[in-house]
């Protein structure tokens, strides 16, 4: 099993460090205008990344059914998300939806 | 009242609608990471050792895949990279400051954080207590994010294990990511991204999310790029 505590302290120093350099280095150091690009699209990517695989693949193999019910109940909280704006709604409606698909099958 | 601790409470006013929206966030957080087999104390310590929202998420939904952790690592600095804008970006108003300040403010210098002091400092100008705006805006996050997530921790410990929560993590990240696509160079990052992972999910060592993520970070940056261009025609 990893070893969350290592991950957790060498993250946090390294969090610590990123928002800690500028105010450090201040006037030293200017951000490249394609680095500041870039960043804006690190939380989709990353979200993204994390998000497909759980939807589209079961048990590692690409499942694109309507008996995946986890690609079901994804879209679901795809188009929940777009209308309401709302976590708490998306989450809610997504668990309900992936139990009701299991439930169906 | 003394000019620090007025601009101390004038930060954790400004930021008190902030922690409305928080504080169910660290509820799901706290939940979530226990469900995910992380033990209370290490759900709960996530929140100050690395104290920043969406990083623990993934930490948490990295965890439960049983990822290595240098790749969790590595996750870590590519998400909490943006901070180094928000550190650019309040160097000058807090560039007079002993070092222990600085210390202390930028171990607080989350984005919700961030946001209220930004404003109040482009408005005010360089005040000489505005530092303690910040601390009052950071610390009051600080707390609430503990508090909220000692309740989740302790709210996800008593839900059955055999109840499964673990598809709620990918629904938060969810909830987080469609709102956000609203250009086409943000579509586009996250749909490069998402067919990357599937294309790459068997190379060694969960390699194929940071592959994902780097892929979406340039087709969106490139994107952006030819459209600015274009548009400076």
């Amino acid at each position: 099993m990893t070893n969350i505590w290592l991950v957790m302290f060498a993250g946090g120093l390294i969090t610590f460090g990123i928002r800690f350099s500028l105010i450090y280095l201040f006037g030293r150091f200017e951000i490249p205008e394609t680095l500041k690009r870039a960043l804006h699209y690190v939380p989709p990517a990353v979200f993204s990344a994390i998000i497909f695989p759980e939807i589209f693949l079961s048990d590692g193999v690409p499942d694109i059914s309507p008996a995946n019910p986890r690609l079901l109940a994804g879209l679901l909280a795809i188009l929940t998300a777009w209308f309401s704006r709302n976590t708490l709604v998306t989450i809610l409606v997504g668990m309900a939806g992936l139990f009701f698909f299991q439930w169906v099958q | 009242m003394s000019e620090a601790k007025r601009n101390f409470i004038e930060g954790a006013r400004a930021e008190a609608p902030i922690l409305i929206g928080v504080f169910p966030f660290g509820l799901i957080y706290g939940a979530l990471a226990v469900n995910s087999g992380l033990s209370t104390a290490a759900a709960q310590l996530m929140s100050s050792i690395l104290f920043a929202g969406s990083a623990q998420f993934i930490t948490a939904q990295l965890f439960s895949e049983d990822t290595p952790a240098l790749v969790m690592i590595l996750t870590i600095a590519v998400v909490n990279l943006r901070h180094i804008l928000y550190s650019a970006s309040l160097a000058p108003h807090l560039k007079d400051l002993s070092l222990r300040w600085k210390v202390l403010l930028s171990y607080l210098l989350t984005d919700e954080a961030y946001a209220p002091s930004i404003l109040h400092y482009e408005k005010e100008g360089l005040a000489r207590f505005k530092h303690w705006f910040l601390l009052g805006a950071g610390g009051s996050l600080w707390l609430l994010w503990q508090l909220s997530t000692a309740i989740g921790v302790f709210w996800g410990a008593s839900i059955p294990e055999n109840i499964s929560l673990d598809f709620a993590l990918p629904l938060t990240f969810i909830a987080m990511l469609v709102p956000a696509l609203k250009k086409i160079p943000m579509v586009a990052a996250a749909l490069s991204a998402g067919v990357v992972a599937l294309l790459a999910y068997s190379l060694p060592y969960k390699l194929g999310l940071i592959l994902a993520a780097l892929t979406g970070i340039l087709v969106g940056a490139l994107l952006e790029g030819r459209q600015s261009a274009r548009e400076a025609r």
